[in-house]
């Protein structure tokens, strides 16, 4: 049993501009009162959202410019805060199939992992650089593939950084990990046994 | 050559080198809450797997239930609320699995009833749907969040595929002033080493200041690694983890407790163990530390300026420019003097017996200030009843504040505890993120709870010392 594998994203871009984006932004805390993934997308960036449009801003997940993009692009620490994997279940129902920024928070990475969304980091230069090709070029489709780590943008190609070991798991279709731990659990079983605590829970 | 804490449990809980690369590792304890869960046990329902070690996995409430005693009252009002602790009391029932809900004493924040009831011990691996897991490190484990596709790989198999980590030492050197205390150590080795400086590695937190520090105060420091990107932080169990554990409901007894002692001892870091990185913070200087932004690293000692935008680096500006218009303040200024409107005392990372003692030195013979409500949250039932038998709840009640019962409350503000509008709230919890405390322009200071218990008394962020 394994998943799809995951190459090619086409879609246009999402610019996302900001270090540090937590998850309470990206879905604010009482939009996990829910027993589903369900339903989610359209509550991602709610506060975000609401509180620019108070200014007569427009936040890029409620631009309509934006608003068929699938390639969500930001800068440093993107993801950090909560484990809640609510926060890229939002993003994957809200429509993003890839994202790509400076750096994310550990956690958030391996969530879109097991969802099979594809995170890619870039060096800040690069990310100012796509972000800015996107809002000068909106709603036109760019590509990513983990494959050649790359990402097409009008007529140049940029590289994009993504470990081995995620891209191997993209690529064969484990990036959803429980089929790979399932065919060890004879082993699982044997490693508890030896394990010196295993009785120490009174 | 030595090993590290974090290299030797890696080692000893690998399973196998799965295809991807990646380690497949023994899940030693898991521990479940009602928010990040139901999609876990819907998931593994929907492949027809069982719970392979359910004696391993325990479950409390504690995101979403009122913090109001008669609130508490089944079935709850908000109905969504209600729903997902029935999923939890049927999924912990359908597969075995011990749940401590609320009408047990027992229930409590996830991460204060672990160790409390002696289920955390040192030498384990521990998962959990929350990222404040790390939390249960100050016990001498590997401990970690995790996303709710992971939780149901730990149900179904007890492990996780994961990278091993880098190791970070961090040796806190000197003693901690009067009025400074583990919050105000957290605080500051996020804002030294930045919200992201910790992805990739392990913390581990050593050298005589933590050595001097009781365990709940190491929970604390634990607590906030994820705050600055480390997935895990831990310390050394030493004589004070033994002596904490000693006769807890769940510890091992007798000759168990020997043989216990004597794994717990050995996965200790060697003294010539080494690190892909080592920092020193000298804390002999340590002031009570504040934040001003909206990450936990945007903190100063309590009488510094707050930065000038200027003074960090462009491609940083963005997001100091960000915090300082949601907040309100100017740059350069002071955070000392700034008015309060809401005080919240408790949370995984401050809301420990040690906690309300020290808010309750300072409170006693105190009012809280008209223009403040003072909210004050033990982290388990079990704390409530034992600052109840110290007379604690005395104390606050008659300060003004209120004593409630044992939730997550007004740190996400899942349940009815929220700030309201532009609120500011003197907090002792872990995350000023924007609307993170339930309102979307809502804003949040933290800062330990003594300097918690000052701000209600003035109404304005104050020096906790005069008080001490």
């Amino acid at each position: 049993m394994s998943a799809k594998k995951i190459d090619i994203v086409i879609g246009s871009g999402v610019p996302l501009r900001g270090n540090d984006i937590d998850t309470d932004r990206i879905i604010p805390a009482r939009f996990l009162k829910r027993v589903t993934f369900d339903g989610l997308g359209q509550f991602a960036f709610a506060d975000d959202i609401a509180s620019l449009e108070i200014q007569n801003k427009k936040h890029p997940f409620r631009d309509p410019l934006y608003e068929k993009g699938s390639i969500l692009v930001s800068n440093q620490n993107f993801g950090c805060g909560s484990s809640r994997e609510h926060a890229p279940q939002a993003l994957k129902r809200w429509g993003i199939n890839a994202i790509i920024a400076e750096s994310y928070s550990e956690i958030f990475f391996g969530n879109c992992v097991a969802l099979g969304i594809p995170c890619y980091t870039v060096d800040h230069e690069t990310a100012q650089k796509i972000l800015a090709w996107i809002e000068a070029n909106p709603s036109v489709p760019m590509e990513t593939s983990t494959e050649s780590r790359s990402l097409k943008m009008g007529d140049e190609t940029i590289s994009l950084n993504l470990a081995d070991g995620p891209r191997g798991q993209f690529l064969d279709g484990t990036w959803h990990a429980r089929a790979a731990l399932m065919a060890n659990v004879n082993k699982v079983v044997e490693l508890a046994s030896g394990l010196p605590y295993m009785s120490f829970l009174d | 050559m030595g090993k590290n804490l974090y290299q030797k449990i890696f080692e000893s809980h690998t399973v196998a080198k799965l295809p991807s690369g990646q380690t497949q590792l023994f899940i030693g304890l898991h521990l479940a809450h009602e928010v990040t869960s139901p999609q876990a046990f819907a998931m593994i329902r929907e492949d027809g797997l069982k719970v392979l070690f359910p004696e391993r996995t325990f479950a409390t409430v504690d995101h979403i239930i009122p913090t109001v005693a008669e609130e508490r009252i089944r079935p709850l009002k908000d109905e969504i609320a209600e729903e997902m602790l029935v999923h939890l009391e049927r999924n912990t029932n359908d597969f075995g699995i011990r749940f401590f809900g609320t009408s047990t004493e027992e229930q409590g924040v996830v991460h204060v009833v672990g160790p409390e009831q002696g289920i955390t011990q040192p030498g384990m691996t521990i998962a959990c749907g929350d990222s404040h897991t790390a939390t249960h490190g100050a016990f001498g484990t590997i401990a970690f969040g995790i996303g709710t596709s992971q939780v149901a790989d730990v149900l179904a198999t007890q492990t996780l595929a994961m990278a091993p980590l880098k190791t970070r030492r961090i040796v806190f050197t000197g003693s901690l002033k009067s009025g400074v205390t583990p919050k105000d150590v957290a605080l500051a080795y996020i804002a030294k080493l930045g919200v992201n400086g910790g992805v990739g590695y392990a913390y581990e937190f050593t050298g005589p200041v933590i050595d001097n520090m009781e365990m709940e105060g190491r929970m604390t420091v634990c607590n906030m690694a994820i705050e600055a990107g480390a997935r895990v932080g831990y310390c050394n169990p030493d004589e004070k983890t033994y002596a904490f554990l000693k006769g807890k409901p769940f510890a091992p007894k007798g000759e168990k407790w020997e043989e216990a002692l004597a794994y717990w001892k050995s996965v200790a870091s060697d003294p010539d163990a080494t690190y892909d990185d080592e920092v020193e913070i000298d804390c002999s200087e340590l002031e009570p530390m504040i934040t001003w932004g909206i990450t936990p690293a945007q903190a100063i000692q309590l009488n510094d300026n707050m930065p000038m935008i200027n003074s960090f680096k462009e491609s940083e500006r963005f997001v100091v420019a960000e915090a300082y218009e949601y907040m309100g303040f100017e740059e350069g200024g002071k955070m000392i003097g700034t008015p309060i409107d809401v005080a919240f005392i408790g949370s995984c990372t401050n809301g420990r017996l040690s906690d309300l003692k020290s808010a309750a030195s300072i409170l006693k013979g105190h009012k809280v200030n008209p223009n403040v409500s003072l909210w004050i949250v033990p982290g388990s039932m079990k704390i409530k009843k034992q600052a109840e038998e110290l007379g604690l709840d005395k104390i606050f009640i008659d300060a003004g504040a209120e004593w409630r019962e044992a939730g997550c409350s007004l740190c996400l503000a899942m349940n009815p505890d929220k700030l309201k509008g532009r609120q500011v709230s003197a907090s002792s919890s872990n995350r000023n993120f924007k609307g993170r405390q339930g309102s979307p322009s809502g804003r949040t200071l933290l800062m330990s709870p003594a300097m918690v218990a000052a701000a209600a008394i003035e109404g304005k962020v104050a020096d906790v010392r005069k008080y001490l």
